[in-house]
C-alpha cells in the first residue's frame, strides 16, 4: 500500500517571507509579475544599461529551452519531461515539477533582441539583457539662464 | 515497502528571516526530491540547481541518507536586484529507509542541477519468493 503523498514545499517552504518580499520588491521597482507560477523561480537584476534574469531550471537542456523576446517582455518556455517508470516501479514520492511550463516577465525598458546572450550552468539559466542605445536613459544638464 | 521513507529533518537551522539574497550562510534549502523504486534498488532524484559539484556531499549513515550541496551564485557586476527568488546558501535534506541499503554502491551523478541516486537494496532487504511444496 502506497501511503498518500504529501504535496508539501511546492513552493518553496523554507523562505516563508518569500511571496511578501517579493511583492514588496516588485512593488518598490514598479515592475509588473504576471501572478507567480512555481516553475522556473526567477532573479532579476537591473541596471541603467539593461537587465540580468537568471531562472532555475534543474533537469531541462539547454536544447529543450525557448527564450523569446518581444518588446520589454522576455518569455521562458520549456518543457521537463517525467521519469519514465516500469510496471514494476513504485512511485513513492513526487515533488519535482514535470511537463511544459512558461513564465513572462515584463522589464520596466526594451531589450535589444538582437545583443541579448543566454548562458546555461548546473540547471540555472542567466540572461544577459541589454538596453537598445536608443532606449537609454539621458542625463539632461541643467544651464542656469 | 518504502512507502515508509521518511523525511525527518528539515534542519532546524533555516532562518526564515534572512533574506535569500543576502550572503548569509545559515540559508538551508530543502531541495524538492522524487523517489521511484524498483525491485532491487531505490532511485532519488533531487532538483540542486546551482549546485557546486565539489560540495556535493552524499552520506548513508545506517539506514539515514543525508544529502547537502552548497550554492554560490555569484550577483552580475553593475546591477542591483529587482526581483529575487532564490539565493545562495546550503541545500540539505535527510531520509530515512524503512530497510537496510547498501551504502557501498551508491551511484550518484549531479547533471544539468539534478542528483540522480541510485540506492541498492542489501541483498538482505530484496524480496524473496518463497516456494511452496505441496505436501
Amino acid at each position: 500500500m502506497v501511503r498518500e503523498m504529501v504535496r508539501a514545499r511546492r513552493g518553496f517552504e523554507p523562505i516563508g517571507e518569500m511571496p511578501r518580499t517579493q511583492a514588496d520588491l516588485s512593488r518598490l521597482f514598479g515592475l509588473r509579475f504576471y501572478p507567480r507560477p512555481e516553475f522556473p523561480m526567477m532573479n532579476l537584476w537591473t541596471g541603467p544599461n539593461g537587465a540580468v534574469l537568471a531562472a532555475q531550471v534543474p533537469g531541462v537542456s539547454p536544447e529543450e529551452l525557448e527564450i523569446t523576446i518581444r518588446g520589454d517582455a522576455v518569455t521562458l518556455r520549456g518543457s521537463r519531461p517525467p521519469e519514465v517508470s516500469e510496471e514494476s516501479t513504485v512511485v513513492q514520492r513526487q515533488e519535482r515539477m514535470h511537463g511544459a511550463f512558461e513564465r513572462t516577465v515584463v522589464l520596466p525598458f526594451r531589450m535589444d533582441a538582437d545583443r541579448a546572450s543566454a548562458k546555461f550552468d548546473r540547471g540555472v539559466i542567466t540572461l544577459n539583457l541589454p538596453r537598445p542605445e536608443s532606449d537609454k536613459p539621458r542625463r539632461i544638464q541643467v544651464v542656469r539662464s | 515497502m518504502l512507502e515508509r521513507i521518511l523525511t525527518v529533518t528539515h534542519s532546524a537551522t533555516s532562518d526564515s528571516s534572512a533574506s535569500p539574497g543576502a550572503m548569509n550562510p545559515v540559508t538551508v534549502f530543502t531541495p524538492l526530491a522524487d523517489i521511484i523504486e524498483h525491485d532491487d534498488s531505490v532511485i532519488m532524484l533531487l532538483d540542486l540547481p546551482g549546485a557546486e559539484p565539489e560540495s556535493l556531499d552524499v552520506t548513508l549513515d545506517k539506514r539515514i541518507l543525508t544529502i547537502t550541496a552548497r550554492v554560490d551564485l555569484a550577483p552580475p557586476d553593475g546591477f542591483t536586484p529587482s526581483h529575487i527568488e532564490f539565493g545562495d546558501g546550503t541545500y540539505e535534506r535527510r531520509f530515512v529507509f524503512s530497510e537496510k541499503m547498501d551504502g557501498e554502491r551508491i551511484d550518484a551523478t549531479l547533471k544539468d542541477g539534478v542528483l540522480r541516486l541510485t540506492v541498492p537494496k542489501a541483498a538482505e532487504s530484496q524480496a524473496r519468493k518463497i516456494m511452496v511444496k505441496a505436501a
